[in-house]
């Protein structure tokens, strides 16, 4: 297996972004991305798209993406796995290059979601839970993770401040944050006077609706090290499955499939968690970064809330968790965002995240995924 | 056109029907193609008793489509007697005043329309256990 | 010996007040309360409808008679609100209960009538031997027109009832039906609310239809109102079923327990099924049980019932009627029964 590094990354600012299509924000994702990579060649690409049937009624972007970048003849695929679509397709792209099949693989992530109304947008979220056990029943994304957040209250006594201080602190990251979709600060008070959306998540403790592309270059680090930009090693790839739905689950506060990827991309990079000195990862809602952090094993089951509220995740903490500002402030395109995640990991660890850039730092850890956690994937960058 | 999706699952729709391994007696509802405990493809039906209680729960306020009549609607795992973990609407109550734990039952009720012209899908729901 | 063998109701939780009516209306309540002996009404969820009140009241009939539903062999629903125009309630019940795909099922309508109508082919069908076991049901949300002297009556419920040949908790002694072409009330096609007559639905029609069916089944059996320990009638108010009893000679003992419309409302088909329920719930053994309907358009069934031993065994096996309408009510306001009865014009 050759190893890997990623020579560059695009990001374009998020939000709504009413007159550019799905086509246009991946494409102009792609062409920053070979900007910052200092090249043009493409010899694979992966899509990381989730719906783009649902909210664009668009399906077959492999055609679709090329084509638009006037680059026709590219072999490129769709990856899907709902919300881990990115992850994976960045995950996909390190196979290419890694098995000698492709030298140069980039991955874009890229969903256009404000093409339908808000309800259409929730009915497509849902088609990532069990459609006809979950979905049918009425269920929402967002009252899966409440019904999560509600058994980590009573099992181990969560609280909402708890919660809310995840909001706060990805908010502040975010406000430091040019291309997040809400850049700005939140406090607890605007948390607990927002309207409940399912009980006891409010709407300030769901990301948002986002339209929104990113891409990275992926490449071998033998390439990498003949370009002048300082590469970034991957060191470490993990993915897991579990049940889709979240009734199935026999402790439904157990993210099985996150401490397996995380599990399996630790071991593939020789490290342990105590060596990993930042971490992206999927705070779709406030509870699931609470249940990422026991998942990576940064904290031990039911002790990711106090971990929250003590300041352990925060820019200046021991283990800062979204610098960007996570899915809550930066926004959540659900097919871009795992894409996102490692290029916020790049520009970290390259030290170029300006006001947001963390002190000695050398390993990264990304972890996105799709649905109530019925898939996840995770990567390990490091600079040498 | 949902007709064929919504047929396909009535006898666990309407009459809570699981699959019990053979082998290892787990029970799966619904039913799985191999038993996840110990991988058997040999089940027998069985129907659950329709009891249990509230595992884990929530109210849903914003709703998706085709639920927006019903809001704000009680939503919560039910850990049924005989093993097996059910998502599903609680209806017949005030949803604040559910508990984990809360012992719950069976009903037979409309999830939804599909539209004022379409099929009308029943299922399961679950109610407080209170003797009526 | 022909009877019933298990039976069960089931009534939604939510009531409205009569008050509560009359005041969206501009309406009298006390002439509706005093003049109709009507206090308050059930209301069915949003998520209840004929279908599921008979599935869940056919599950409560079948805790008391404890047969393997794959053994009824014929499943009748009586209702003027089946869910679909045109697509059978009765399979939706028989898949639910775990009666299918052996099994014979109709759909009944005959107004108010419509349960009973369901009751009398499923005791002569299993007196036939035709089939082991057969269901009949009476259901109803019925609607009246917003306003309307029924809006304070029209309500929801149901009753189910298993017929058999043997484990009887009552045995059938007789069966007389009364009927003519008598246009009192109806419902035309496509039409949302049922049109009436007003003051023509009283004696040329319900009493007239009540008094034959009661002197005919007397006259057969050579029976008198003093032989029955309890009496039966439709209810669509708390004062026709009055009226017509103390014009037959029946006394508040042998009325008041099967008496349900002053706290339940006019559950249509449910109706005089419900009140028959209700009173088997509190029968003794050996016990003359005469239940009368009324269905217009016009016409009504009468029945003779003995109770035998076995229903002391089964009653406490399913919820009481009476534990379903006076407990665990919850009370709305005219806006949200609007809502749940679909009276807010809302787009699709």
């Amino acid at each position: 297996m050759r190893k890997l590094a990623i020579i560059g990354i695009g990001l374009i600012k998020w939000g709504e972004l009413w007159e550019k299509s799905m086509r246009q924000i991946a494409a102009e994702a792609v062409f920053k991305c070979l900007e910052d990579a200092g090249t043009d060649r493409i010899d694979t690409m992966t899509i990381g798209n989730m719906s783009g049937g649902l909210f664009n009624g668009q399906e077959h972007l492999s055609s679709l993406i090329p084509d638009h970048m006037g680059r026709k003849n590219i072999p490129a695929m769709r990856i899907e796995s709902a919300c881990a679509s990115g992850g994976m397709a960045v995950r996909t792209a390190c196979l290419e290059v890694a098995s000698g099949f492709s030298d140069y693989a980039i991955a874009v992530g890229v969903e256009k979601m404000t093409d339908i109304s808000g309800n259409e947008a929730t009915y497509a979220l849902a088609t990532a839970a069990d459609q006809d056990y979950e979905a049918f029943h009425g269920v929402t994304f967002p009252g899966l993770y409440a019904m999560m957040a509600k058994a980590h209250m009573d099992r181990y006594g969560t609280t909402r401040e708890q919660l809310s201080s995840v909001v706060i602190k990805n908010h502040y990251n975010g406000s430091l944050n040019p291309n997040a979709q809400f850049p700005f600060k939140i406090t607890g008070d605007q948390v607990l006077k927002s309207p409940m959306v399912s009980d006891p998540l409010r709407l300030l403790d769901c990301s948002p609706i986002t339209d929104g592309a990113a891409a990275v270059m992926i490449t071998t680090l033998e390439e990498a090290k003949k370009l002048k930009k300082q590469p970034v090693f991957i060191s470490g790839i993990g993915h897991a499955s579990d049940s889709i739905a979240l009734s199935s689950r026999k402790d439904i506060l157990k993210l099985e499939a996150v401490e397996l990827s995380t599990n399996t991309a630790l071991k593939m990079a020789g490290k342990s968690i105590k060596d990993i000195d930042f971490a992206e990862v999927h705070d779709c809602f406030s509870i699931a970064e609470i249940m990422i952090l026991e998942a990576l094993g940064v904290v031990a089951p039911g002790e990711g809330g106090k971990a929250s509220s003590d300041g352990l995740t925060g820019l200046d903490g021991d283990f800062p968790v979204n610098p960007s500002g996570g899915l809550k402030s930066k926004g959540h395109p659900v097919g871009a965002t795992g894409v996102a995640q490692i290029c916020e990991a790049v520009t970290q660890l390259r030290g170029d995240a300006g006001e947001r850039q963390l002190e000695n730092i050398r390993t990264g850890l990304t972890q996105n995924m799709g649905g109530s956690a019925g898939s996840s994937v995770v990567h390990i960058l490091e600079v040498i | 056109m949902q007709v064929p999706r919504y047929w396909r699952e009535i006898p666990k729709r309407y009459r809570l029907e699981a699959a019990q391994c053979k082998k290892c007696h787990n029970i799966s509802f619904p039913e799985k193609f191999s038993c996840p405990e110990c991988g058997s493809q040999d089940f027998k039906t069985i129907k659950l008793s329709g009891k249990g209680k509230i595992s884990t729960h929530t109210i849903i306020r914003i709703a998706p489509e085709g639920f927006n009549d019903q809001v704000p609607y009680g939503m919560g795992i039910i850990e049924m007697d005989e093993g097996p973990r059910i998502m599903a609407q609680i209806t017949d109550c005030d949803p604040e005043k559910l508990k984990t734990g809360d012992r719950m039952i069976y009903q037979f009720r409309r999830i939804r329309e599909d539209g004022s012209t379409g099929v009308i899908m029943y299922a399961y729901k679950f109610v407080p256990d209170v003797g009526i | 010996m022909t009877g019933i063998v298990g039976y069960g109701t089931k009534i939604p939780r939510y009531r409205i007040k009569v008050e509560e009516i009359a005041k969206v209306w501009g309406a009298d309540a006390p002439t509706y309360k005093r003049g109709l002996n009507l206090n308050e009404k059930s209301v069915p969820a949003p998520d209840e409808d004929c279908a599921t009140l008979s599935v869940n009241a056919a599950l409560n009939a079948l805790k008391r008679a404890e047969i393997d539903p794959a053994d009824i062999g014929a499943v009748y629903v009586g209702s003027e609100s089946h869910p679909y125009a045109v697509k059978p309630t009765g399979t939706i019940v028989s898949e639910a209960i775990g009666a299918c795909p052996y099994v014979h099922t109709a759909d009944l309508e005959f107004a108010c009538k419509a349960g009973t109508e369901g009751m009398f082919i499923a005791l002569n069908l299993v007196k036939s031997g035709a089939v082991p076991y057969a269901l009949a049901i009476g259901a109803d949300t019925s609607q009246g027109a917003p306003g309307d002297a029924l809006e304070y009556s029209a309500a929801a419920g149901a009753a189910a009832f298993i017929m058999g040949t043997d484990n009887l908790i009552a045995e059938l002694k007789d069966t007389h039906c009364f009927m003519t072409d008598t246009p009192d009330f109806w419902r035309r096609e496509y039409k949302h609310y049922p049109e009436h007559g007003g003051r023509f639905t009283g004696a040329p029609a319900y009493f007239k239809h009540v008094t034959g069916a009661v002197d005919a089944i007397l006259g057969k059996t050579n029976m008198k109102p003093d032989d029955f320990k309890y009496v039966i009638f439709h209810q669509p108010n708390g004062k026709f079923p009055v009226l017509v009893a103390k014009k037959l000679g029946f006394t508040e003992q042998q009325y008041l327990p099967g008496l349900l419309s002053p706290t339940l409302g006019n559950t249509y088909s449910g109706s005089s099924p419900m009140g028959f329920a209700a009173t088997l719930d509190i029968a003794m053994p050996g016990e003359l049980i005469l239940l009368i309907s009324y269905g217009s358009g016009a016409g009504s069934d009468a029945f003779i019932f003995e109770t035998t031993k076995r229903i002391e065994e089964v009653r406490d096996r399913a919820p009481k009627l009476k534990t379903q309408l006076d407990e665990h009510k919850i009370y709305i306001e005219y806006g949200t029964y609007a809502k749940f009865r679909k009276k807010i014009l809302v787009p699709n």
